[in-house]
């Protein structure tokens, strides 16, 4: 059934359909409308839920651990402040090996204040064990939370499901709100606590067996990207929507790439058409799965990466990252951050003027 | 494709104004999409809300830069901000107003100027939130009028959201008391 809903809208109804039994939040701008949509649809009985209003993010956490370490399907939603309060947390959640899945709704850090899109939120938590997605619209809002439910559950990892700040979450777009039927099974988790067979979690563990819990962790995200494959492959089967960890386009006989995440590297689609017109080779390439970081095929390509992120002292966070897998040169543009408005027209500008590699800053340097 | 912007002040129903457009325009099968630009998110600032339609996917996500149509829905903001700007020649410009002579400016000229007082409709059918009226379902009829969608998905956009029918009768009133 199609329907018009916002990007927050879409994350909660696909956990309404994937039967998550425990939501625990602390609503923040601009992810509010998830948690309250949940909250309405158990107070109608149109969900079966246990909804815990705790008394912070950290605590939103430290509840979905609680629950999920009992074998229950859990999740939370959050967004800037909200993410980096409950930051110790996500690193439990990843190393006692939960598969909780949190939706991000990306939004800048203060100070200066500001509630508007930016991934440097969700980015700064990369090295945490979390899986990471990058949503572009309403629908794969919807699909990402699906899959990412189907996927921590087969490596016992928790995910997150990255969406910009109003540009997306508050933005309405059609969207199939499928019904997902045995797509997700019931959670199967060997490590559940069970009364009937008491085991002991989170004791101290010493030097000689702590590297191997955490060799655990890499090895688990080397399968997730295997595993990520055949759900995308038959979530495609099964409702004909496909997903790959990079979404690429017009990329074949391309000179020149985009390489971006979110809304903007949509967008740059938009812009690609424009540029294509005036006979220039331009393709485009949205990374979705950002943890495990996918190898992108640059051979030979001139790379232009815009990065709605900084980290400082070393540049936008994607480009470090395709620099870890790629031997390219790269023309880093940050732009769009704390809700900067970048329109394919500005991408197509960007792109004509763009050198063949160092850092660039939107409205500062170009 | 079709691209709205809507001024508003926050409490008065823009942001789900530029919503009911696009679930209209949904509805008559095209692709709509929607989004407002906060500024401080309280009651009484100035929000700004796109919608877009088009017969095919839409990938923009940026903001309206030039807009087709501009709908003014607190006519105070125009003593504060070109609400025009960016508008294409030809453009319609429709604003809520009792003052006629706002809409006189020479300025205004190279545009199809259109005006309806909702506030008076919203008033009359009681469609008040904490005081204010609401002016998000009586502007949606007289968008209707002036062709942006039917009269007919209106209204079932507008029952899709709201169980009150007050807000139908409201649409339906100013859809008869918009004048260009």
């Amino acid at each position: 059934m199609k329907k018009m809903a916002t990007g927050n809208q879409a994350a909660a109804l696909a956990v309404k359909e994937a039967d998550v039994e425990l939501v625990a939040a602390y609503p923040i701008t601009p992810q509010t409308e998830v948690v309250e949509t949940i909250a309405s649809l158990v107070e109608m009985n149109k969900m079966k839920a246990s909804y815990i209003r705790v008394e912070s993010e950290h605590s939103a956490m430290a509840a979905c651990i609680g629950a999920s370490a009992s074998g229950a399907r859990a999740f939370t939603a959050t967004s800037s402040h909200g993410l980096l309060y409950m930051h110790e947390m996500i690193h439990w959640a990843a190393g006692a090996r939960l598969p909780i899945v949190m939706a991000n709704i990306n939004r800048a850090v203060g100070p200066a204040w500001n509630i508007w899109a930016e991934h440097t939120d969700s980015l700064s938590q990369r090295d945490t064990g979390w899986l990471q997605n990058y949503a572009a619209t309403v629908q794969e809002v919807y699909d990402t939370v699906l899959m990412s439910f189907k996927l921590a559950e087969k490596v016992y990892l928790p995910a997150m499901v990255c969406l910009d700040g109003f540009i997306l979450s508050h933005a309405i777009q059609p969207l199939d709100v499928t019904a997902p039927g045995d797509f997700l099974p019931p959670i199967d988790m060997p490590h559940a606590l069970d009364t009937k067979n008491p085991m002991s979690y989170g004791n101290l563990t010493g030097p000689n067996d702590y590297f191997k819990f955490r060799r655990a962790m890499q090895d688990a995200m080397k399968k997730a990207d295997r595993e990520a494959r055949s759900i995308e492959k038959e979530f495609a089967e099964r409702f004909g929507r496909k997903y790959a960890p990079v979404m690429e386009y017009k990329t074949s006989g391309a000179d020149t790439v985009i390489v971006g995440m979110g809304t903007l590297a949509r967008e740059a689609e938009v812009a690609v058409d424009s540029l294509r017109k005036d006979g220039l080779k331009v393709g485009s390439i949205r990374v979705r799965q950002f943890r495990p970081f996918p190898k992108l095929d640059l051979e030979g390509k001139k790379v232009i990466v815009i990065d709605r992120d900084c980290s400082f002292g070393a540049g936008g966070i994607l480009a470090q990252e395709i620099r870890f897998h790629n031997d390219v040169p790269i023309c880093n543009i940050i732009a769009g951050i704390g809700g900067q408005d970048i329109s394919h027209d500005t991408i197509a500008k960007l792109v004509r003027k763009a050198k063949p590699q160092g850092e660039f800053w939107l409205g500062v340097d170009v | 494709m079709i691209e709205i912007r809507f001024h508003s002040r926050g409490g008065q129903g823009g942001v789900t104004a530029s919503k009911l457009l696009a679930q209209a325009a949904f509805l008559e099968g095209k692709y709509g999409t929607a989004f407002p630009l906060y500024g401080a998110e309280r009651r009484g600032a100035p929000v700004t809300s796109f919608t877009r339609i088009s017969d095919r996917e839409i990938k923009i996500s940026s903001q309206v830069y030039n807009p087709d149509i501009v709908v003014v829905l607190d006519d105070s903001i125009m003593d504060l901000v070109d609400v025009t700007v960016g508008l294409k020649d030809g453009g319609l410009l429709l604003v809520n107003t009792h003052h006629d002579e706002k809409l006189k400016d020479p300025k205004f000229k190279k545009f199809r100027v259109a005006r309806v007082n909702v506030t008076d409709i919203a008033l009359a059918e009681g469609l008040v939130l904490s005081g204010n009226p609401i002016l998000n379902t009586p502007i949606l009829g007289a968008l209707a009028k002036l062709g942006v969608v039917k009269l007919d998905s209106a209204v079932k956009a507008i029952e899709d959201m709201f169980s009150d029918d007050r807000n139908v009768k409201a649409a339906k009133a100013a859809y008869k008391k918009v004048v260009v």
